[in-house]
């Protein structure tokens, strides 16, 4: 496995007027491995995360994606929608944000919104039903279809995705973000409200889409399990500035990062973390 | 195996008739509150420009009686009518597989009749003319539909678009003398462009604020049309607006119209029944495009920009070119419809592109169910048809519409198709309950 970054977040600094969210964050993540941020709430994860994918505009500092042709993009100046049309960086929100009045495999129609774009010539030859954009959209459902079967909701393909359990909706939701066919997946609390076997299956399936699609991914996670089996490295924020990095065992059981999880007490610090293998 | 038992009764319904009087009693006292001022006392200026009044007694005893008494009867309707009867369980079982295989053939069905009206009602001026208002109100309905269903953006300066088109061709035919063949499609251009125009400065609206803006920039354009004489002709509109021609043979009596060609004695019903079939293939045109818009990716970002902005933003879409090719089609659809309208009537001035018109076609549009093509055809219909049915009721005309429009959406509120159809499926395209599509924010 290569050790290059395909994200180098550098001096980064996001001000909501006199607040301070994040403050002189600098990490990396490495490619095709998985990078978790952790860290208690209101550690400012999801600002970083919202700097990221471009929601954000950051008060300062410099987010570089890295491509594997060494193609490099500064996501702080792109647009929103660039950042995921260019730089292919996709990602998942905390509170689910599906189209729920569409299909399942709409949803994931969407997702491929701009290749579909190009080949239908920016409507206008989709429009006469020109063959080339015909076999464009057959290739889009049998990606849809590939990703469906991956996350097991191929047989729910036709069913509105609002009607679908919490879940589901986490992993259909992950399934549109790499139909846009990512280089770096950015998940926010992926393991949300899942139980311990939705949980599991979670964790099979990042490690699979590492594994099998060669993305890289970065994760905001609280369900310590999860971040523990899966994570190649950590980053831990607290107050919006980093206090630890590392792998997942080291982070474990660097004192900062107790404290900052559980105040002083470090005993019962340690009793928690553990329990979360 | 025990049948379902019906649901408690006792505990959702008061007892007694103590609360039956007293809920009566107290619309009677709203209704005296009421009409105390709108009926019991008449107010006119008198001759010298004084106010005069008297006062109506009788006729509010009446009324608040007859709410007393209504609402009593009501109550015990409901009585009658047993345990909350939910609208859902009102139409049994088999009935309601009727409507659903009578739906699937309703649209075909309908297609057929509206191709036959000319034939069937040849001789009937009033009833042609009335398909042709219909049309270009299904027309219009198709065109917002792409703003207001489909992107979920709330338009209520629709009318704008009709305006440019008719003025587009009003102007383009009695300055260029071109034909309405080639006016039509510029018509449509030019609406589109006045589309993009005013979709620039409400992209970041939403809600309430785009509905705002939105009927400001109907309210200009109106305005602008009123005032600037030189080239409108202000108040007096523009007259002597050519009549189509079929691809160059003008309907007119002379030795160069349609029938001397034909052979066939001259008759003006024959322009009117040319412009029945005009209306009905450009709102087919219509229906045609926005059907296919919807199965491609810029139709499919339209629905999922009304389902979450922001996780369209995240997938890639660009918001501002989405948001600006819905404005621009509909408006392209309205501007079509403009420039119909203009050659229909021959004449056009700003007292037709009124608010009024945007609230009729916006009220079609949510009442036929926003998205649904054949819920605003029939919403057309209804509002349409409907109003003219109710003519002879002169003036409590209104009274029974507003009504009826009431009831309907108590009845049905996300209109007469509620559902959603999806665009793409593998095994079966199942209907999407209408309260899981979202309305749009904007």
């Amino acid at each position: 496995m290569s050790a290059s970054p395909i994200l180098a977040v550098e001096h980064l600094i996001m001000r909501f007027g006199g607040i301070v969210a994040v403050n002189d964050l600098s990490f990396e993540a490495q490619r095709q491995q998985i990078t978790a941020l952790i860290g208690p709430n209101g550690a400012g994860k999801t600002t970083v995360f919202n700097c990221i994918t471009g929601f954000y505009k950051p008060t300062s500092g410099v987010i570089r994606l890295i491509h594997v042709d060494d193609s490099q993009y500064q996501l702080q100046t792109l647009n929103d929608f660039k950042i995921s049309k260019q730089a292919k960086v996709a990602r998942t929100f905390q509170n689910i944000r599906l189209f729920p009045g569409m299909t399942a495999l709409e949803n994931l129609m969407v997702a491929q919104h701009n290749a579909l774009m190009r080949a239908s010539g920016f409507t206008f030859l989709g429009l006469l039903g020109v063959p080339s954009y015909k076999s464009a959209e057959r290739r889009a459902i049998e990606a849809a279809t590939f990703w469906l079967k991956r996350v097991g909701l191929l047989d729910r393909a036709d069913e509105a995705a609002g009607n679908f359990a919490y879940g589901d909706q986490r992993r259909l939701e992950i399934a549109r973000a790499m139909c846009t066919e990512p280089a770096l997946l950015c998940l926010d609390e992926p393991a949300a409200g899942l139980n311990a076997r939705e949980s599991a299956s979670l964790s099979e399936l990042l490690l699979s889409i590492r594994a099998d699609h060669g993305t890289s991914i970065l994760l905001i996670e609280h369900d310590m399990s999860v971040v523990m089996e899966i994570s190649d490295r950590v980053v831990v924020m607290d107050y919006g500035v980093k206090i630890a990095e590392g792998t997942p065992d080291a982070v474990r059981n660097d004192p900062k990062v107790i404290a900052a999880y559980l105040g002083a007490d470090e005993e019962e610090a340690i009793a928690v973390m553990e329990s979360g293998t | 195996m025990s049948a379902p038992l019906p649901v408690s009764t006792n505990e959702s319904q008061p007892a007694g008739l103590a609360f039956i009087f007293k809920k009566a009693f107290l619309s009677a006292l709203v209704a005296l509150g009421l009409f105390s001022l709108m009926v019991g006392i008449r107010t006119e200026a008198g001759p010298t420009g004084q106010l005069v009044f008297w006062t109506r007694f009788n006729e509010l005893a009446m009324l608040v009686s007859a709410v007393f008494i209504g609402s009593i009867a009501i109550e015990l309707f409901r009585r009658w009518l047993g345990p909350r009867v939910r609208t859902a369980g009102l139409i049994p079982q088999p009935m309601q597989q009727g409507v659903t295989v009578a739906g699937r053939f309703l649209a075909p069905v309908l297609l057929v009749f509206t191709l036959l009206v000319p034939v069937i009602f040849y001789n009937q001026r009033y009833i042609l003319d009335l398909g042709i208002l219909v049309l270009t109100y299904v027309m219009l309905g198709w065109g917002l539909n792409v703003v207001v269903g489909l992107a979920g953006l709330l338009d209520l300066g629709y009318v704008a678009f009709y305006a440019v088109g008719a003025y587009s061709y009003g102007l383009l035919s009695t300055t260029f003398d071109l034909s309405f063949w080639v006016c039509l499609p510029l018509a449509g251009i030019l609406a589109a462009f006045w589309g993009v125009l005013l979709g620039f400065p409400v992209l970041r609206l939403r809600g309430d604020y785009l509905a705002i803006v939105t009927l400001a920039f109907g309210e200009i354009i109106r305005l602008v049309i009123l005032n600037w004489q030189s080239l409108t002709g202000g108040p007096n509109g523009i007259s002597g607006i050519p009549r189509p021609s079929l691809f160059g043979i003008p309907l007119t009596p002379g030795p160069d119209g349609l029938a001397a060609k034909l052979g066939i004695p001259f008759s003006a019903t024959h322009r009117i029944v040319f412009l029945f079939y005009l209306i009905l293939a450009l709102a087919l045109l219509t229906n045609w495009v926005t059907i296919r818009l919807r199965r491609l990716p810029i139709g499919r970002a339209w629905e999922a920009l009304r389902e979450d902005e922001i996780a369209c933003r995240a997938l890639g879409i660009n918001i501002t070119t989405t948001k600006l090719t819905a404005f621009a089609t509909g408006a392209m659809f309205g501007g079509f419809a403009g420039a119909f309208f203009a050659t229909r009537q021959g004449f056009i001035s700003p007292e037709s592109f009124t608010f009024q018109e945007s609230a009729l076609v916006l009220a079609i549009v949510v009442l036929g169910g926003m998205g649904s093509q054949l819920g605003v055809a029939l919403a057309a219909l209804a509002m349409i048809g409907g109003f003219e049915l109710f003519r002879s009721l002169e003036t409590y005309r209104m009274l029974v519409f507003g009504l009826a429009m009431v009831l309907l959406m108590i009845w049905r509120p996300r209109g007469i198709i509620g559902h959603r159809a999806p665009t793409v499926f593998l095994k079966k395209a199942e209907a999407i309950s209408s309260d899981l599509v979202k309305e749009g924010h904007g």
